[in-house]
């Protein structure tokens, strides 16, 4: 009974863990590194628009101040997108 | 099963080898089938180890002594409750139980980023496997939990008393969650600076799984805490021990680290930084794994010297040493993108935030390792006791609280005249009345309590003026009630709030260290029965003595009535138990009163003190009694032991059943002389303000830790939902090009409609 | 728009430390050059982790007491000095005396052990056979038991596997 589970055991890890490499056809390709990269990128520019936003409401941030880091921060989230969109049309 | 265990041990090194060779092959060449198969072996030791620890859990609840663990922690008295927590408590199983939740939580998280990361994953792959190689080894050749013996005893030592506690049964899995958690953003940083992508995926995943182990390694701390406090006799929750300051260690180190991100992911600095503290964060967790089990350093804790020392020391080097490798080898990566503008700037406060926990961490270890190191330079182990931590740690917890209330209020760029005007005003005022009010009331004598009392104000004036002013703005734009704007701007800005949450639970709860710690009064008494004491305004009486016999222990204890100006206030119940000893030298009836003790708090929790008591019997007036039923036991029991002969195991246990009865009320007897004919006893009595609101403290952080740690949708899933539902613009918001949302928005577009949301 | 020498490139981070249009490195004149800042600042820092590793080294070595074992201590013990006593606590030799706990420690390897007068907090797992820490003082008078100073015991959890008791 023991070696009976001791090798369902391994039977299933051996199968479990090779499956990837009998696989017929290859793997699909995620998304590139740097589009991974650049998404990630915009998720965080994204919130850091939100959060000097949020910062210039609760008095944080001046006017002069807020429209200073927004227009700069909705640049470089331009920019971000611009690159990602650049990387998609390859 | 317990070969089936062994096997399996073996079986789940071997996975963590493959998954090593997999994953480096993967990534050297690659090829995605064999980055797959090593994640997948990393699943598979998952799976092998769950196994294996049901095994060792089913071999507890069935009692089966064969296993040596199994005799040595339980019993068949031991309630289920605790057998579950019981293989914790061993050595080995511990050891299994570290590398059952490292692959749970690696399987969990690679799971979760099996679609991101694709460079760094491997490497990290690799490294999560090469900790379950480590453990696996030490259990399947050092201190094997499957260890067997071919004459079982017929019953288990028992399970200590002083993990007898529901505590227990979460502290340690919750500490381990922490330190295997740790591991993980390790090997991240690991896989980042081999691979040399240290850029915003890296600092996302990081970031969040940082964030679960500080929630997880801190939970764990409290709750060790709290066991020490309610369970063990001697009235307080921290003692600065080895093992407490292991865990203390690399908690801070992630809770400089999850702020100091922030910091590289809005300006692109301290880069070198950020990846040093991860990897000082995972190698001190595995160095609170070796102090406990090493025994080189004395502590409660210490499992007593052992043979685990020298393989522990050689996984240390090797972290240590290819740490530092990895970041001098990737400093030209690690480049700052900016500079500090400003002192006056949240970076500043963010950075001299991460510099005072860094210095704790420096003077805790110092401090704590400071036998051995003086043992190397002077050849002598001087040992530093818990006072010398003192001079430090308060003057920079001190800093550390206010610059919990500076960093949520002060601008990111600059601090003009008048941000600190409209921020700071309300909350500095707040802690300056609460300092005066409090000086006024005569707690000025205590200097470093009052200062932690007035920053503990302003720290959550921060917070409630955040949270007025945040609300504010959702309704000015929602028009919603408050309690609702409160709960959606929460969830809107999890990351925020929550930590701004967990500031004020951390204020909350050093209000309550600092109270405790400088105002305690403490009486240690030896009243007879009807005998009081006064302490802090209270009167405390005797009421008169306990005493109870169970086939599990004997309990000895008092019944306490505590009064303040004549109005009763508390009725305190505490105890000392003895468990029976195994020892058959201790004589027949002296083994159930020379056994294992531990103590039964008397606890009133009050909001505003604590009321604690241990009562500490001396059983010195028993000894004539129990000498006594020894020597009877002593001449009728061989002559009983020889008439068994011949008998079956069954027909010898009803043979000896008067016998053990007359045992029983012999015991049961002795130990009523206790209440019949009482004698002074020693009692510890603490009145303690403030307490509880360490605890509530806790809870408050974990909540807020919990909130920050929540997922939230992803804004671009959110942009689509804004442009679907065609919102239209919010007062006040600058207004970008294309604002319109069509059905393909130009980027500009797509950029301004995102933060197009209410706050 | 912002000016093109405001923007940064992407991927290169501004956030809210972004400087306003129109401020450059160069400031008014009297103003600290920002590289003589950064030196500041370095010193400063450096400064005070120097202060902080001077005292812990100097409290570590004023406070700290010497470890020793039963051995050591009845070698080296001086009147006026307390020491850290290591050991374990030796079978049979616990007694109670009033509020005292009488005990003997033994040396790990040499078999001699001396005898503790102790009063305080006494942990839960304390008993013969486990290995106790105790900060201890020569007694007044000669032959005594060291004074355990209050509240200064320790004790190790036990970790071996006891040998199986007899059935009764």
């Amino acid at each position: 009974m023991d070696l009976l589970i001791v090798l369902v055991v391994l039977a299933a890890v051996v199968t479990f863990v090779s499956a990837p490499l009998r696989r017929r056809e290859p793997a699909a390709a995620g998304a590139g590194s740097e589009l991974a990269e650049l998404e990630a990128a915009r998720e965080a520019k994204y919130r850091e628009i939100r959060d000097a936003e949020l910062d210039h409401r609760t008095g944080k941030l001046s006017d002069a101040d807020f429209r200073a880091v927004d227009a700069a921060l909705r640049a470089e989230a331009v920019e971000i997108l611009h690159a990602i969109d650049t990387i998609r049309q390859r | 099963m317990a070969p089936v265990g062994r096997t399996l041990l073996i079986v789940a090194l071997l996975i963590g080898v493959y998954g090593i060779v997999a994953s480096l092959h993967g990534a050297r060449s690659a090829s995605r089938e064999w980055v797959d198969s090593g994640r997948r072996a990393i699943y598979a030791l998952a799976g092998v180890t769950t196994v294996a620890w049901v095994i060792l859990e089913a071999a507890f609840l069935r009692n089966d002594f064969s296993f040596n663990v199994v005799a040595a922690h339980s019993s068949t008295t031991t309630p289920t409750f605790y057998k579950l927590a019981a293989p914790w408590s061993s050595q080995e199983g511990s050891l299994l139980l570290w590398v059952w939740l490292m692959s749970l939580w690696s399987s969990l998280i690679l799971f979760l980023t099996r679609r991101r990361v694709r460079e760094i994953a491997p490497y990290a792959t690799a490294i999560l496997c090469a900790f379950g190689v480590f453990f696996t080894s030490l259990a399947a050749f050092f201190a094997n939990p499957f260890g067997t013996t071919s004459h079982p005893p017929a019953e288990g030592a028992g399970l200590d008393p002083l993990l007898l506690h529901p505590s227990m049964m979460i502290h340690p899995p919750m500490l381990y969650s922490g330190y295997t958690l740790l591991a993980v953003p390790f090997a991240f940083a690991a896989g980042a600076l081999i691979t040399g992508r240290l850029r915003s995926e890296w600092i996302s995943v990081s970031r969040r799984f940082a964030l679960a182990a500080w929630l997880f390694l801190g939970v764990g701390i409290v709750l060790g805490a709290r066991w020490s406090y309610t369970e063990l006799g001697w009235g307080g929750y921290w003692a600065w021990d080895p093992v407490e300051n292991a865990a203390l260690m690399p908690w801070l180190c992630t809770t400089a680290f999850i702020h100091s991100i922030m910091i590289q992911e809005k300006r692109g600095m301290l880069k070198v930084w950020n990846v040093s503290l991860v990897l000082a964060s995972g190698t001190l967790a595995i160095l609170g794994t070796f102090l406990v089990r090493s025994g080189i350093l004395d502590s409660i804790h210490a499992f007593g010297a052992s043979t685990l020392g020298v393989p522990f020391v050689g996984l240390l080097a090797v972290m240590i040493i290819g740490s530092i490798g990895l970041v001098v080898s990737r400093r030209d990566r690690l480049r700052s993108e900016a500079r500090l503008d400003s002192l006056l700037s949240r970076e500043a406060v963010f950075l001299l935030q991460n510099l005072v926990l860094v210095a704790m961490v420096f003077v805790i270890f110092w401090i704590t390792f400071f036998p051995l190191i003086s043992q190397a330079i002077t050849g002598t182990k001087v040992s530093v006791g818990p006072p010398a931590f003192r001079p430090f740690i308060v003057p920079l917890a001190l800093v550390l609280v206010a610059l919990a209330g500076i960093g949520p209020i002060i601008a990111w760029r600059r601090v003009t005249a008048v941000n600190l005007r409209r921020n700071f005003l309300a909350p500095v005022g707040v802690g300056i009345v609460t300092a005066v009010v409090l000086a006024v009331r005569g707690e000025a004598g205590k200097p470093f309590a009052l200062a932690m009392f007035a920053l503990g104000a302003f720290v959550l004036a921060t917070v409630a003026q955040e949270l007025w002013r945040g609300v504010g703005a959702r309704r000015a734009m929602t028009r919603e009630a408050a309690p609702v704007a409160l709960l959606r701007l929460i969830r809107r800005n999890r990351r925020r709030y929550g930590g701004y949450i967990v500031h004020a639970g951390i204020a909350v709860l050093l209000i309550g260290v600092a109270a405790s710690s400088s105002f305690q009064h403490s009486r240690d008494v030896i009243l007879s029965p009807g005998g009081s004491v006064n302490l802090a305004g209270y009167r405390i009486t005797y009421v008169r003595p306990t005493a109870a016999a169970t086939a599990a222990k004997l309990s000895f204890g008092a019944v306490l009535d505590v009064t303040r100006g004549g109005r009763h206030v508390a009725t305190l119940r505490t105890s000392r138990g003895f468990y029976p000893s195994q020892d058959p030298s201790l004589g027949v009836i002296g083994r159930f009163f020379n056994g294992e003790a531990d103590s039964d708090v008397g606890l009133k929790a009050g909001l505003t003190r604590d009321i604690w008591t241990v009562v500490n019997p001396d059983l010195g007036p028993l000894a004539p009694y129990i000498s006594r039923g020894d020597r009877v036991f002593a001449q009728e029991l061989p002559p009983a032991m020889q008439r068994l002969r011949g008998l079956s195991p069954r027909q010898a246990q009803a043979a000896l059943a008067p016998l053990w009865a007359l045992r029983d009320r012999a015991i049961v007897d002795i130990a009523q002389r206790f209440v019949s004919h009482p004698w002074p006893v020693d009692f510890l009595l603490i009145v303690d303000p403030l307490v509880v609101w360490i605890w509530i403290g806790a809870i408050i952080v974990a909540a807020g830790g919990l909130i920050a740690l929540w997922p939230v949708p992803t804004l671009a899933r959110r942009r689509e939902r804004v442009t679907a539902r065609r919102r239209s613009p919010v007062p006040g918001a600058t207004p970008a090009p294309g604002a319109t949302p069509s059905p393909a928005p130009s980027p500009s577009a797509t950029a301004a409609s995102a933060v197009r949301e209410p706050v | 728009m912002p000016s093109a020498e405001a923007r940064p490139a992407v991927g290169r981070r501004s956030g809210h430390g972004y400087r306003r249009p129109g401020k450059g490195h160069v400031g008014k004149s009297g103003r600290v050059d920002p590289s003589r800042k950064r030196a500041i600042r370095l010193t400063v820092a450096l400064t005070a982790a120097l202060i902080l590793a001077s005292a812990l080294v100097y409290v570590s070595f004023s406070a700290g007491r010497d470890e020793v074992t039963a051995g050591q201590l009845l070698r080296i013990a001086r009147p006026g000095s307390s020491y850290i006593l290591a050991g374990t606590v030796l079978d049979g030799s616990v007694r109670h005396d009033g509020t005292a706990l009488l005990f003997r420690v033994r040396d790990p390897k040499l078999k001699v052990s001396v005898p503790v007068r102790y009063t305080g907090v006494v942990p839960d797992p304390f008993r013969a056979g486990r290995g106790v820490l105790v900060t201890v003082h020569e007694a007044a008078a000669p032959g005594a038991a060291f004074i355990g100073e209050a509240n200064s015991l320790t004790t190790k959890c036990p970790s071996k596997y006891q040998a199986a008791a007899a059935s009764y």
